[in-house]
């Protein structure tokens, strides 16, 4: 048997990969990296290797993707005194105007990008090194400076 | 908050609800239309015999299936003999669905849809393509006239296959194919499903 269909594949990882997105961009982008995402995902799908490790294949594209987003936002964009406000817009019935993500989003690229592959795509050390440059250990350390960075801003503390 | 509650915490805030994955799924099929990587775009139809998986590639409709004939394999099937990047596209299979709905209402005749006849090769090919074109709505003909008229009478068997691993059924008319004892023969969707059939265009 060879590769499954690719509706599968969007099924199967599509939540995580805008869990990803949502991460580590604002709400409406995050739309955008899903959508560049899997469609550069279908498009080199043929060629993937059989063994390859589809979630982390699909979380290396969404980084770039990400960073393209950013970049063609930030030739579009006016430039301002202050950072735009972060998610304030609800949309899609997501609250996006969650302590927790406004907390993440203000977070360091590197530690952002290090909490979304590590603790929502599940991806160990080694693969989020290999996407994000650098070795396992500083991924380690950039997801555990930002998780310790959240549990500070974040003020939900009793439960 | 311990880690393990943040990350919780996390996954759950930012998780897509359904009618957002609805959305992201249209947009992926539309950009992957316009990009030329939809290789095979598929859609279920519910009809009198069950809910059917109608197929299409660029040059036409390529697959219909039965559910006995199990949806999920059929579409890893297509995965492998055409291609992997195969999507939910409704819209793609809209003529597709328009017609066979008005078939099985009673209102339409003859399919003019385009067919991809890729699943189909050889004799197994010309046998169906005879049955397309020379046994028409409301008629049946023996598996042996069938292949008679594919050019090989003696090759009554080979026909036979032919119908049972006809990958367009309904529209490539296998169900008007009866035994030359008139009883009604096998059919790769159940003779149910081809008792009601004839049942539909003989009314």
């Amino acid at each position: 048997m060879g590769k499954v269909p690719f509706e599968e594949i969007v099924a199967t990882h599509g939540p995580t990969v805008w869990r990803v997105c949502r991460a580590v961009l604002g709400a409406p982008d995050a739309d955008d990296a899903w959508s560049e995402t899997f469609l550069s995902a279908l498009s080199a799908y043929p060629a993937l290797p059989a063994d390859a490790n589809v979630e982390a294949w699909l979380v290396t594209i969404a980084h770039r993707k990400a960073i393209d987003v950013v970049r063609a936002a930030g030739r579009r964009a006016v430039p301002v005194p202050e950072p735009p406000e972060r998610g304030h817009t609800p949309i899609d019935g997501v609250d996006v105007g969650s302590d927790l993500l406004t907390a993440l989003a203000e977070l360091p690229d590197k530690q952002k990008q290090a909490i979304a592959y590590h603790y929502l795509a599940d991806l160990p050390y080694a693969e989020v090194a290999a996407i994000l440059g650098g070795s396992a250990d500083a991924a380690r350390r950039a997801a555990a400076d930002g998780i310790a960075a959240l549990r500070r801003t974040y003020p939900k503390e009793e439960r | 908050m311990s880690t393990k509650n943040l990350v919780t915490e996390l996954t759950n805030t930012a998780s897509p609800d359904a009618d957002h994955l609805r959305a992201l799924h249209a947009r992926l099929t539309t950009a992957a239309e316009r990009d030329g990587v939809l290789d095979v775009a598929y859609r279920t139809i519910d009809s009198p015999v069950g809910t059917l998986l109608i197929a299409g590639t660029n040059e036409g409709l390529v697959r219909i299936a039965y559910e006995s004939e199990n949806h999920d394999t059929v579409l890893q099937t297509l995965a492998d003999r055409i291609s992997p990047r195969v999507l939910k596209a409704a819209d793609r299979m809209d003529l597709a669905a328009r017609e066979l709905d008005e078939y099985f209402a009673g209102r339409r005749r003859s399919f003019d849809l385009p067919l991809d006849w890729r699943l189909a090769t050889g004799f197994r090919r010309t046998v169906l393509g005879t049955l397309t074109t020379d046994v028409g709505y409301g008629h049946t003909a023996s598996y042996a006239a069938v292949a008679a008229l594919a050019g090989n009478p003696k090759a009554f068997r080979a026909a036979a296959t032919a119908c049972a691993t006809n990958p367009l059924p309904v529209v490539v008319p296998c169900h008007r194919v009866v035994r030359s004892d008139g009883s009604l023969g096998g059919y790769l969707g159940g003779v149910a499903a081809k008792q009601a059939l004839l049942a539909l265009e003989a009314a």
